[in-house]
């Protein structure tokens, strides 16, 4: 294993372990799902099977919300939060690259969201095939829309994250970081809600655009994240 | 401690002797560093050899902190140059220099919700170190926390983050180690256990770059000190500060007042000033105390005064700084 992948591995593990005992990240994992499904999923188990036609747009959009959201919370903590612990300086010590930090901690926030994003969306699935009328789950889980469901989760939640690290990199405390990441994913689930009621028609074109978009995004981050990323400014606000 | 660091030592393979590495382990020349219109540090330059231990004092604020971030590659000089464990300090060399170094921050900066294991396993990677496992049991031995491998460092006391702190900047077998007020929190048991430490790494060969407030651990721990305030002040051997600070004096106390002081020390050529500093004591700025002292004593019986003693005056390490921070102080600077 190069030393490249040693350190981000370590920084990686390091950041999941801190992740599972903190309170905060727990709930929000647990919370904004939650809140994101139970909507889409009491709209498909009480609409009768006559009315399965005129749904018109796609529920599982909403469930798009999870990957918007959840990492930019997770994200935004990154690096102020080691900040404001102080445990930045030893880290940025070593001999880790800032890319190499970077790519840790977003691989850190992405590992989790696609886990819960997935599990969701797994439970959407098998709730609407058990308890929603059969044509309305055979009107909602078609496999274009499922496709689309598996296919932007992670390009979704890879734009959310890097957002989320470059606020991270400049905010001044946690709390502001985290207000100015979720007022970052509002647009995102906005277009996400005006797919759901149909107000913008899902075409394959429009699908495809979008996935090329956020891929291109998602690669570009990365390197405006890191040359965003000044050591000097984040250990004595000042810039080299 | 002392066991546990010889246990220590014995297991490190890849420390070059001292003797055998050529140039200086640390130098800066005209280093400055400054942000904006405020300056931190400003034209400081130093050379310090390999397995020396280097005290770098100063008061609040003089740029100490500041220093070792540079040198320790975090921020960029505004001028001069440095070379660090052997490499210029350039941004292309960033890493490497980091691979070969280690700093103890003031602020131990751990993560409170992970284990003492757990935090040195993450710097133990961030270094992509071989053996962690047994270099995490080695090093938790030398600052006497192998018991306490699996607390959680939420949970520990300030002088037991403060271990932690000095376990992990010894994990990768640095070749210069910069200790940032390293028993700052500690009990004096832990002090003196850190302090044998210091000792034990100077026997490796480890450079030491010591920042402290505490004059009596740098005079005991270090072969130089440099004084900065803004600017270096002064540098050089504690012993040799003093020398070049203050006069060599001799302390004479008699039972009663001599008549005539003058004529006793004035005759004598080992004296070169003299001074009342009291009913019946005398301070004699004097060339060489060890020459100055007999002469004066046969001067003193012929002179028929009953000596009560005759000491030569110390002045510490403390006496050394306080005079140049005051000079500073007096001239309004920095």
């Amino acid at each position: 294993m190069s030393r490249n992948t040693t350190r981000v591995l370590a920084m990686y593990r390091k950041e999941l372990r801190e992740y599972r005992r903190s309170r905060f990240i727990i709930v929000t994992m647990a919370v904004i799902p939650l809140g994101v499904v139970i909507f889409p999923l009491i709209l498909v188990i009480a609409l009768p099977a006559s009315d399965a036609n005129a749904l018109g747009g796609d529920p599982l959009m909403i469930l798009l919300g999870i990957p918007a959201l959840v990492p930019s919370v997770v994200a935004t903590y990154a690096v102020v939060g080691e900040r404001e612990q102080g445990t930045l300086e030893p880290v940025l010590l070593t001999p880790i690259r800032r890319e190499e930090l970077l790519l840790a901690k977003a691989l850190a926030a992405l590992v989790p969201t696609l886990t819960v994003g997935y599990a969701v969306f797994a439970f959407y699935v098998v709730c609407t095939k058990l308890f929603a009328q059969p044509a309305v789950a055979s009107a909602v889980l078609q496999a274009p829309n499922l496709l689309a469901q598996v296919l932007f989760t992670p390009l979704l939640a890879i734009w959310s994250i890097w957002v989320g690290i470059a606020i991270s990199t400049r905010a001044s405390d946690v709390r502001v970081a985290q207000q100015l990441g979720t007022v970052a994913a509002l647009p995102v689930i906005l277009v996400v809600y005006l797919m759901t009621f149909n107000a913008i028609h899902a075409t394959l074109g429009l699908a495809l655009g979008a996935a090329a978009a956020l891929l291109i995004l998602d690669g570009l981050g990365w390197r405006i994240v890191s040359a965003a990323f000044d050591r000097e400014r984040l250990i004595t606000g000042t810039r080299g | 401690m002392r066991e546990s660091l010889s246990a220590s030592m014995s297991t490190r393979t890849d420390a070059v002797p001292a003797g055998k590495r050529s140039g200086p382990a640390l130098s800066a020349q005209g280093l400055t560093k400054r942000f904006g219109d405020r300056v931190a540090f400003q034209d400081v330059s130093f050379e310090i050899g390999y397995g020396e231990v280097f005290g770098f004092l100063g008061p609040n604020g003089a740029g100490k902190t500041t220093t070792v971030r540079t040198l320790g590659t975090l921020l960029s000089p505004t001028a001069g140059s440095a070379t660090v464990a052997g490499l210029p300090l350039t941004p292309e060399n960033g890493e490497q220099i980091r691979q070969r170094i280690a700093i103890m921050p003031e602020a131990p900066g751990l993560y409170l919700r992970l284990t003492v294991a757990e935090n040195l396993e993450c710097v133990a990677g961030l270094y992509a170190l071989p053996d962690a496992g047994k270099r995490i049991e080695r090093v938790l031995s030398a600052v006497n926390l192998a018991g306490r491998a699996n607390d959680v460092c939420g949970k520990l006391s300030k002088g037991l983050r403060q271990r932690v702190s000095l376990a992990r900047a010894l994990l990768n077998d640095a070749e210069v180690l910069f200790l940032d007020e390293p028993t700052a929190g500690l009990d004096p048991v832990a002090t003196r256990d850190v302090h044998d430490l210091i000792d034990g790494l100077r026997q490796r060969g480890v450079t030491i770059f010591l920042t402290t407030h505490r004059l009596e651990e740098a005079e005991r721990l270090c072969d130089r000190v440099a004084l900065l305030n803004t600017t270096l002040r002064a540098i050089g051997r504690p012993d040799d500060l003093r020398q070049r600070l203050f006069a060599r004096t001799l302390l004479v106390r008699t039972l009663v007042p001599l008549p005539k002081p003058a004529r006793v020390f004035g005759g004598l050529p080992t004296v070169d000033n003299w001074r009342q500093d009291g009913p019946a004591t005398y301070v004699l700025t004097v060339t060489d105390a060890t020459a100055a002292a007999p002469a004066l004593t046969r001067a003193l019986v012929a002179a028929g005064a009953d000596v009560l003693s005759i000491a030569e005056s110390h002045h510490s390490l403390e006496d050394v700084y306080l005079e140049l921070i005051n000079e500073d102080v007096e001239a309004g600077t920095p």
